[in-house]
């Protein structure tokens, strides 16, 4: 399988990477460098084999559904671009 | 040519000796590195350097030594790779989009090392997010190697995506260091800095608060000087965290305890698969080499096979920048991290600020990423990855009825020039063809220096093990060391 131009830049709004077209150019021709290279995959019989999701044979731990933790709101804003009080601000999305 | 002040030239188990006998104080030891640091610039091994946070910290810890209230590590410098969040200090990822990034919070990892009293040197550079072999993906710019190939002056790259950690560690400028691997990158910029670099099983260090690059896959460990120093540090680093689901709740042994033991009876197999086409003569006679010395001390060296190893590259490079496409997808440009000044709606803004904040390779990756995961191409690329994934994990399940551990190459070359594969990602990628296979089966791995190539730079051999018997992948690595003798150091070419 092979990516053109139009196929890039929807991949790129999907991604929220804004690509000019030099960008874009050069991305399609790395894109499908790499999917041509991991295109021999596709020999491998995989029939009957369960995907691996991860390598840790345990079950997620349990614990009860309650607030352990929080209370930080200046800290979580203290690396923010830009608020205001308790908020994030951003540019106007409703108008 | 002078080499390197005594003082930082201590192992970390010496040091921690010294500091107990009280024939050298934490302050002393604190003050050479940082000194150290300073004249070593040159080598851009650090992002961030934290000399104040040191000498406060080495203060402290000569009080407790003087009350005799000393913990495992007290009064230790360490180097932690930029990945590694630390409150206060800022945390980069050698991204623009984390330059001005200051965390709130600390690490496990970091904050194990702390409460067992080591001290933070600073930050080390290294591929952006992790993303790279050579270490010149970075932000702040490519890391200089302090081996140089014999009869010449050219600028080699340390490996990746540790290698800043790597460096600071070759060139005697931290006692150790942390590093993370998803793909070989503690255990490949170990072999090319010649250095010994440990990553542990999955699960055995908490994950939380290390910036995310492939969650599957992402594993902190040690990286230092000797074996002893090693398992030092994964013991301070290791252990259950509530805080990170995949950590597991299993006890961490004395991995010191049996460093000495010897590997008479062991059963050390080696994969056939991994005699690569057009790798160099000296790859091949330095790992038959390995193979002999241990041989030698007394185990049982068998052959086997793990027959899907040449699928391993291509599954990791589906299965990684697919986690990396939906880790970095929380860098919006909106609650940290940089935001572009121009833009116009909200969508602008996330477009802008990611173009703007991640760099080419970071950029390719999460494409990729976001192609493999989109609609119509998740059964065909992202599920067929996870099965070969499976396949992989198998061959070692299967070689393990048949040995103890596996003896490989750590890397297919020695450093190489800067510059030299940056414009073919595939070439780049296939770097760590020897050392993806353990990360995609969880497994631990270690690279032990083991001798050096033709040009004189060093090399190292990889000893894989079971899932969590990082003890007998240690005491392996022990025996390797014991036998190479690898006692070359770089020339301080780079001292100010």
């Amino acid at each position: 399988m092979s990516v053109d131009k139009d196929t890039v830049q929807r991949i790129a709004k999907l991604a929220r990477i804004a690509l000019d077209e030099t960008q874009a150019a050069a991305m399609e021709q790395e894109l499908n460098a790499l999917l041509a290279w991991v295109e021999q995959l596709q020999e491998v019989d995989v029939s009957g084999v369960a995907p691996m999701a991860s390598v840790v044979n345990q079950r997620l731990p349990m614990r009860n559904d309650v607030v352990t933790d929080g209370g930080y709101a200046d800290n979580l804003l203290k690396n923010a671009p830009q608020c205001e009080g308790h908020f994030f601000v951003v540019p106007k999305v409703v108008e | 040519m002078s080499a390197f002040s005594d003082i930082t030239s201590l192992t970390l188990a010496k040091a921690r000796q010294s500091l107990r006998a009280k024939k050298i104080s934490a302050r002393e030891l604190a003050s050479a590195h940082i000194d150290a640091i300073a004249a070593a610039r040159s080598l851009n091994a650090f992002i961030t350097e934290t000399p104040e946070h040191a000498l406060s910290a080495a203060n402290a810890s000569d009080d407790r030594i003087a009350k005799g209230e000393a913990r495992p590590l007290e009064g230790i410098p360490l180097a932690i790779k930029d990945l590694f969040c630390t409150e206060g200090v800022r945390t980069s990822a050698a991204s623009r989009t984390l330059a001005n990034f200051v965390p709130t919070y600390e690490s496990t990892v970091t904050r194990n090392l702390w409460d067992a009293g080591a001290l933070l040197l600073g930050k080390t550079n290294l591929d952006e997010f992790a993303m790279g072999s050579s270490n010149e993906t970075s932000h702040f710019g490519p890391v200089i190697n302090p081996w140089r190939a014999r009869g010449s002056n050219d600028d080699l790259v340390p490996g990746g995506s540790s290698g800043g950690s790597a460096v600071a560690v070759a060139a005697r400028l931290a006692l150790g260091a942390t590093g993370t691997d998803t793909g070989g990158s503690i255990r490949q910029p170990a072999s090319m800095t010649g250095t010994v670099g440990l990553k542990p099983t999955y699960g055995r260090c908490s994950r939380w608060g290390i910036v995310a690059f492939a969650s599957s896959l992402d594993q902190a460990g040690p990286m230092t000087r000797t074996v002893e120093d090693a398992a030092i540090l994964l013991k301070a680093m290791a252990g259950y965290d509530p805080k990170d689901s995949t950590s597991v709740d299993a006890p961490v042994p004395d991995y010191e305890a049996g460093l000495e033991a010897g590997v008479k009876g062991l059963r050390v197999g080696i994969p056939k698969e991994y005699r690569i086409d057009g790798a160099p003569p000296e790859i091949e006679a330095l790992w038959t080499r390995g193979a002999n010395w241990l041989k030698a001390q007394g185990a049982e060296i068998v052959e086997v096979s793990l027959p899907h190893t040449k699928y391993a590259l291509p599954a990791y490079y589906i299965v990684a920048p697919a986690e990396a496409s939906s880790n970095l997808a929380r860098y919006d440009g909106v609650r940290y991290g940089h935001r572009a000044a121009k833009t116009g709606n909200l969508i602008d803004l996330y477009e802008q600020s990611r173009a703007e904040g991640f760099g080419r390779e970071v950029r390719r990756r999460i494409m990729i990423g976001t192609y493999v995961l989109s609609a119509g191409y998740y059964d065909a690329y992202y599920l067929r990855a996870q099965k070969v994934r499976s396949l992989i994990a198998r061959d070692f399940a299967d070689a393990f009825q048949r040995c103890d551990v596996l003896l490989t190459p750590a890397s297919p070359c020695s450093a190489f020039a800067i510059g030299a594969k940056t414009s073919d990602p595939v070439s780049m990628y296939l770097i760590d063809v020897f050392t993806i296979t353990v990360n995609l089966a969880g497994l631990p791995g270690i690279s032990v220096p083991a001798g050096v190539c033709a040009g004189g730079l060093p090399l190292g051999l990889q000893v894989i093990g079971k899932a969590f018997d990082e003890a007998t992948v240690l005491r392996t690595g022990r025996a390797l060391e014991r036998a190479a003798d690898f006692s070359a150091t770089p020339q301080t070419w780079w001292k100010l």
